[in-house]
């Protein structure tokens, strides 16, 4: 039986100067290997509870194991264990690829000669060679997700967090990131991925979480979540579990 | 050690492509030193030169009309332009509107005799006091109609009081030699020789102007010694405009977000960027001393010395530059947006600077500002360069200065530590 990568267990947060909570008592597993998407409607909490995962947030109430180590002790050797890839992009537009992956590469905790490894090897990856030089704030929006995704796994983190890479990309760069996390995955990286394209989510994802209102309302494989509410896709099992009305 | 050189390299590179920023770093202290030194030093030399336009209506036709003028000429501020007798107040006004002189002066008609019968009501007072005439009647000359001194609008006030200075001590000339006429001719029942009078107004006891320095030098400080130091300090502290938009621009596009998830410590970030800028600071401090040295002689202007002790330079503008640096990431760190960083950033420096005396001399402020003045960092940089520029101390002369900056600056790095651990950035 896998490990859990991720472990919530009663989590309960609350933001200051809030009177109610996003989670009570919630709990939730990722298992090592998984492929996990954590799906729900907007305010629904999936961005609060990955915040949470990340230690961007210190919750108030339970806990949040990262391979067994608890994210609330803050200590900076837990974040080596993890990969973030923000949906905002997250690094120096004035900067060249090369450049950024320096800086957050050293910051990630590589020496220089794994920088320059890991550099080579990502933008070959990433499709980025031919503008290793270039300043980012003159690529399009699909290559500067590349690079938001290049810096997330610069350091072969054993966990990835994800939150809507692929948004606003075209089919190619969607169809790339898409291969690319897949890989990632063989090589034994936990994703852990919020979307709301559910079409690119039944492509990537080997098991699913429904959040609503801050509650966990449906957790399986996708294909046994779909077999258990009599549907045939992501998207109608969200409909018919999260309901029609607009979300704030 | 290999975080931090990264981090230096990555804000270096971030420093040099913003061509806009590089520009108000660099270009602004040059432009404010070369501007203000040039003006002050015209309004200096416009003192010292003769070059104030005065316009000169004597009405008078007595002897001391004539010799009012000539004390006029004599203090050395102004050059006189005679306005015809003929011509009327509201003429001479116009003349002013037209900028043909910011100043005039209008000798009345009888200003001679006026002026003689109230030498001679002085000269009577002293006889009597002295017990030497009691019989004679002392004529009330309180309603001697006086000088008229006009003057345009723009001319400041401290500028207006140094010429009525200059003029009542000319007036005071005047008077003074009537009034000892007066005692020659009661004592003596016959006029006053012009030789005896010259040798008693002539022999004037000499003001010997020496500057307070701590080298022992007898320099007299110049227009750059005070402004160059002054606006390289102002330089400094506008870095904020550079230096905290990018500490907002770094929240903002969550690259902060990124960098709490990496297992690095944000204070690495905020170490290589004091470090970056500091040594930015120390470059726009080079640049403008270097322009004060080799390009002020060249346009006129005086040169910039620099003083005997170059360590105590170096060092006080490496502590002015930290100071400086703190206090533009303290305003990143608390703005929300750029537009704030900006504009709390800039109107803080200006607020500063006045308060700090390098607008209005920190001696001029009120009393009420003295405590406010030795809040701002501003003033205890400048108070620093000037022990060193001015007053020809060295480094152990500044340290009563250096001492509450270092305070300030350490003040405001834990403002900003709180403020990065109230929004849980570190």
């Amino acid at each position: 039986m896998s490990n859990a990568a991720v472990r919530i267990t009663n989590l309960g947060f609350t933001y200051p100067r809030e009177s109610t909570s996003c989670f009570s008592n919630l709990n939730l597993d990722v298992l090592e290997g998984e492929r996990f998407g954590l799906f729900g409607p907007n305010g629904a909490g999936k961005t609060t509870l990955m915040n949470c995962m990340t230690g961007l947030l210190l919750y108030q109430q339970g806990s949040i194991q990262l391979l067994g180590n608890e994210i609330a002790h803050h200590k900076k050797s837990i974040n080596k264990l993890f990969g973030f890839v923000p949906q905002d992009f997250s690094f120096y537009q004035e900067l060249s690829p090369v450049e950024n992956l320096a800086f957050f590469g050293a910051w990630s905790g590589l020496n220089k000669a794994e920088i320059k490894n890991k550099t080579t090897e990502l933008l070959e990856v990433m499709g980025l060679t031919d503008v290793r030089n270039k300043k980012v704030e003159e690529f399009s929006g699909g290559m500067k997700r590349r690079v938001n995704l290049a810096i997330g796994v610069i350091h072969n983190p054993k966990i990835l967090f994800l939150d809507e890479p692929t948004v606003g990309v075209d089919v190619h760069t969607r169809h790339a990131i898409i291969s690319y996390l897949k890989k990632l995955n063989e090589e034994g990286t936990t994703l852990v991925y919020t979307s709301h394209q559910l079409s690119e989510a039944e492509d990537l994802c080997n098991k699913v979480a429904l959040i609503d209102d801050g509650k966990i309302i449906a957790h399986d494989t996708l294909q046994q979540l779909m077999h258990d509410h009599k549907e045939e896709g992501l998207e109608g099992l969200f409909i018919n579990l999260t309901g029609k009305s607009y979300r704030n | 050690m290999f975080k931090l050189w990264s981090t230096i390299l990555k804000d270096i590179r971030i420093l040099t492509r913003d061509k806009l920023g590089l520009v108000f770093m660099f270009v602004m202290p040059i432009v404010l030193a070369i501007v203000i030194t040039a003006v002050q030093n015209s309004t200096f030399e416009m003192l010292n030169t003769n070059t104030v336009p005065m316009l000169m209506c004597n009405r008078d036709t007595g002897e001391a009309g004539r010799q009012m003028e000539a004390a006029i000429v004599k203090v050395g501020m102004f050059k006189l332009k005679q306005v015809e007798v003929g011509q009327t107040d509201k003429q001479i006004s116009d003349r002013m509107h037209a900028k043909d002189a910011v100043i005039a002066i209008i000798i009345p008609e009888d200003f001679t005799q006026k002026l003689k019968q109230k030498a001679e009501e002085t000269a009577k007072k002293a006889l009597k006091n002295f017990g030497m005439q009691t019989d004679s009647v002392i004529v009330d000359t309180s309603a001697v109609q006086p000088l008229t001194l006009l003057y345009h609008p723009v001319l400041q006030e401290s500028f207006r009081h140094s010429i009525n200075g200059a003029l009542k001590s000319a007036l005071q000339v005047v008077q003074n030699k009537e009034i000892l006429k007066s005692l020659y001719f009661a004592l003596n029942d016959k006029a006053m020789p012009d030789s005896f009078e010259n040798e008693l107004m002539s022999n004037q006891v000499a003001i010997n102007e020496v500057p307070v320095s701590r080298d022992g030098s007898r320099n007299i400080p110049n227009a750059s010694q005070h402004n160059v130091p002054a606006w390289t300090v102002f330089a400094m502290f506008f870095i904020v405009i550079s230096l905290g938009g990018s500490v907002v621009r770094e929240k903002l596009n969550g690259s902060f977000i990124r960098l709490k998830t990496l297992p690095t410590n944000y204070i690495v970030a905020l170490i290589s960027k004091q470090l970056s800028y500091l040594f930015v600071t120390f470059i726009q401090a080079l640049v403008v001393f270097s322009i004060g040295i080799w390009l002020f002689p060249i346009m006129g202007l005086p040169k910039l010395d620099l003083p005997a002790d170059i360590t105590g330079v170096v060092v006080v503008t490496l502590i002015c530059g930290w100071c400086a640096v703190s206090y533009a990431i303290m305003i990143g760190v608390f703005a929300k947006t750029q537009e704030q960083a900006n504009g709390i950033g800039a109107v803080s420096i200006v607020l500063m600077a006045a308060v700090g005396g390098l607008l209005v001399p920190s001696f001029a402020m009120p009393a009420s500002f003295q405590i406010v003045m030795k809040m701002s960092p501003l003033h205890w940089c400048l108070e620093a360069y000037y022990g060193l520029f001015l007053e020809g101390g060295k480094f152990k002369d500044v340290l009563l200065n250096i001492i509450p900056l270092l305070g300030i600056t350490l003040a405001i790095q834990l403002i900003t530590i709180y403020g990065l651990k109230r929004k849980n950035l570190i």
